[in-house]
């Protein structure tokens, strides 16, 4: 059944956390399409998180199941199932640690269909709790969406809002292309919101303009919307109103939404947790120079991890992670041209 | 090679059906001529016993906000001091998993290292240069090609020198052996007839995950064949079985007679970290035999008893002793010195490029009050 004709659900809503709304999500998707299958390490009692929760006891261990503890395999095994025409959804424990899984994402995953020239096509799903700001051991604060958006093929999706991760992922698993999704570990519990039931789908490709401003463009998304949004209200206070765009989106990019605000602000601050060299930001930054040269009245700034591994030093993330003071700086420091 | 407790005598969980063993769980010797003589014995009891002392009371320390996030190893001490005591730390390498704490104990990484690193502290992860113990491994797998990588250099050093090789001991859990290093790490050790001694720590759980989603193979030990190398299914919390399959696979390293595969059947009884509920996933009387029959203190301290080695007396005098070199070590982690905020920069390259600099210089300026003591 597509998209298009499947019936509008009814609008209610619950009020849910992040990984609640993801839970939800999961299973809707298990109870419209019996092509989905949900695995990975540990997810059949819930996983660390909690994401999968209940889903075994309801929809029995033939579609959702713990998998041996291998990446390459989990991403290696669902190729094949999307291959063969299951709707594999696979949870990388940990952002961290979806290493292993990349040559199976960077050689196989998003190739496929190119090489085979649309013959065979890989709708897979992966998702995986990234970033930092929970106090966690080395590698389990990291941030690879950079990493995975430079890999041609394949789609990345980052959700700020409880709503936004149950849309983006229901979107996701009937997208006929592989779809990353990034999962703020420090989101999960930490923002509660609306999310309406049943099927509930936020296109990949659409930007979300958290708040809007006119003085400058703040460009986050994940775990540093809520960072932006506080650094935008400490700037509204001094008199600067700055536009806060949660992207949502990494791969396809909202070109149009952040156009618009560039065009009338002109002046541009991206934020991200990954370190900055080589960083989803300089993409953003290279976008927008080419694009908006004429109409940028300051240089681009990006405020972003050091360009140093995370510190296994839980200790010292703080210093890491970009806070609302650093983002605030930021914006002041675009202003003063 | 070392053959299996005959199969006269019945596991006490099914699980232990086929492994090496020494003192039964009542401590009545199994092989008598295979026991270690009397100081040899206590040196290792002495060991494991710190050990455990040193985990029971870490979680303590972790309920308390004085550890950060620690992974348990409460149950498995047998396998962990065991097998590392067959090591020549003075010359051996130990690349332990990131459940090695007590491996670290033995191998005498100072008890307030063990504290800073489990605070996650930098001082903690700092090595001295003649220590061959590599950080605590947190991606599952990755130290067993390097165990190999190490291996082969020691062995090509032997050879230009004219000694027997230094040996490296890596252990791996039973979740570990599904991932492609480990594949990898044995499969080049056996090529390279490479002086290693892998060491699966079977405890039946990966986080929510038993043993038989990992593999379909009876035993784990099996896999050694398939690289050309011998393995041996040791009853893993018989202390004296550990050391004494371990010592000879360290000999044959050394020797020159290549890797061994060894798989410790033990049981984690306590939870996989301090974050970790475990009665959410398994039913928590499976643990209560190898919490308590089966607990590796327990029959080597009824051998102890029974030969007149040991008594209540010295068990509390060593609870004592680890007592005050804990607190020691507490009060010397406490006198660790904060981090300046510019140094998570630090060790990123041998000399700074200037792009860190410039970041370093950053850092500064924006946390101007940080530093030592705070
Ligand atoms: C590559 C990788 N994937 C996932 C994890 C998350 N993780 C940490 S411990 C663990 C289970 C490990 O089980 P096992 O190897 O049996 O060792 P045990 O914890 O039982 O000692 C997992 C999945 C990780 N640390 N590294």
């Amino acid at each position: 059944m597509s998209a298009a004709t499947r019936p509008a659900e009814p609008a209610a809503t619950r009020t849910l956390t992040l990984v609640q709304a993801v839970q939800d999500a999961l299973a809707v998707a298990l109870e419209q399409d019996e092509r989905v299958m949900v695995f990975g390490e540990d997810v059949g009692m819930g996983g660390v998180f909690r994401a999968t929760d209940g889903l075994q006891a309801r929809f029995g261990e033939g579609r959702v199941f713990d998998t041996p503890l291998s990446e390459a395999g989990i991403v290696g095994m669902g190729i094949g199932l999307a291959l063969a025409g299951e709707r594999p959804v696979a949870e990388l424990q940990f952002a961290g640690f979806l290493y292993p899984a990349l040559e199976q994402m960077a050689v196989q995953l998003g190739r496929y269909r190119h090489r085979s020239q649309g013959r065979y096509t890989v709708p897979m799903v992966i998702r995986a709790p990234y970033g930092g700001g929970i106090h966690s051991p080395e590698l389990h604060s990291e941030s690879p969406e950079g990493l995975v958006a430079a890999l041609p093929g394949l789609k990345v999706a980052i959700p700020s809002t409880p709503a936004d991760a149950k849309g983006l992922l229901l979107a996701a698993i009937e997208d006929p292309d592989p779809v990353v999704l990034f999962e703020s570990i420090k989101l999960y519990r930490s923002v509660r919101g609306e999310v309406p039931s049943g099927r509930h789908i936020v296109p990949l490709g659409q930007a979300r303009v958290a708040r809007p401003g006119q003085h400058c463009t703040v460009l986050c998304y994940g775990g540093m919307v809520e960072v932006c949004l506080a650094a935008a209200e400490a700037a509204s206070a001094a008199g600067v109103e700055a536009e806060v765009i949660d992207l949502r989106s990494l791969v396809p990019l909202d070109l149009a939404t952040i156009g618009e605000s560039v065009e009338r602000t002109g002046r541009v601050v991206i934020v991200h947790e990954a370190a900055r060299r080589m960083g989803f930001g300089a993409e953003l930054a290279a976008l927008i120079a080419e694009r908006h040269l004429t109409s940028l009245h300051a240089p681009i700034v990006r405020v972003a991890g050091w360009d140093a591994p995370y510190p296994p030093f839980t200790s010292e993330e703080a210093l890491y992670r970009p806070d609302a003071r650093r983002v605030a700086l930021a914006v002041r420091q675009v202003m003063q041209y | 090679m070392t053959t299996p407790t005959p199969a006269s005598t019945e596991p006490a969980d099914p699980r232990l059906a086929g492994t090496f063993s020494l003192l039964a769980p009542d401590g009545t010797p199994r092989r008598p001529e295979l026991l270690p003589l009397g100081p040899e014995v206590l040196r290792l009891y002495r060991q494991m016993r710190r050990a455990r002392l040193f985990d029971d009371r870490a979680l303590v320390l972790q309920r308390q906000g004085r550890l950060g996030v620690y992974p348990l190893f409460g149950g498995m001490e047998a396998t962990q001091v065991g097998a590392v005591l067959a090591l020549d730390t003075a010359r051996d390498w130990l690349a332990p998993t990131y459940r090695g704490t007590g491996c670290a104990l033995a191998y005498g990484l100072p008890m307030h290292k063990v504290i800073l690193s489990w605070r996650a502290h930098p001082d903690g992860f700092r090595m001295d240069p003649q220590q061959r113990l590599l950080p605590f491994y947190v991606p599952i797998g990755n130290q067993l090609p390097h165990a190999a990588g190490i291996a082969l250099a020691e062995r090509r050093r032997a050879e230009r020198e004219g000694h027997d090789a230094s040996v490296v001991l890596a252990f791996v859990g039973d979740g570990g052996t599904s991932e492609g290093d480990f594949h990898v790490g044995l499969n080049f050790a056996g090529v390279y007839r490479a002086p290693a001694v892998f060491v699966i720590e079977n405890n039946g759980w990966a986080i929510s995950t038993p043993t038989s989603r990992q593999t379909a193979a009876a035993t784990l030990a099996s896999r050694g064949e398939g690289y050309g190398m011998p393995a041996v299914r040791v009853d893993g919390n018989d202390l004296l079985a550990v050391h004494h399959v371990t010592a000879e696979a360290v000999a044959r390293a050394r020797a020159g007679e290549g890797p061994t595969l060894i798989e410790c059947v033990t049981y984690r009884v306590m939870p996989h970290t301090s974050s970790d509920d475990p009665a959410r996933y398994r039913d928590e009387a499976e643990g209560e035999l190898w919490r308590t029959v089966l607990a590796p203190a327990r029959r080597l301290r009824a051998y102890l008893d029974r030969a007149g080695l040991w008594d209540d007396e010295q068990e509390q005098a060593l609870a004592a002793e680890v007592e005050q070199e804990l607190r020691d070590a507490l009060v010397q982690a406490d006198a660790a010195p904060g981090l300046e905020p510019w140094q998570i920069l630090d060790h990123v390259y041998a000399e700074p490029t200037p792009d860190l600099l410039e970041q370093q210089a950053e850092l500064r300026a924006l946390y101007p009050q940080r530093g030592a003591g705070q």
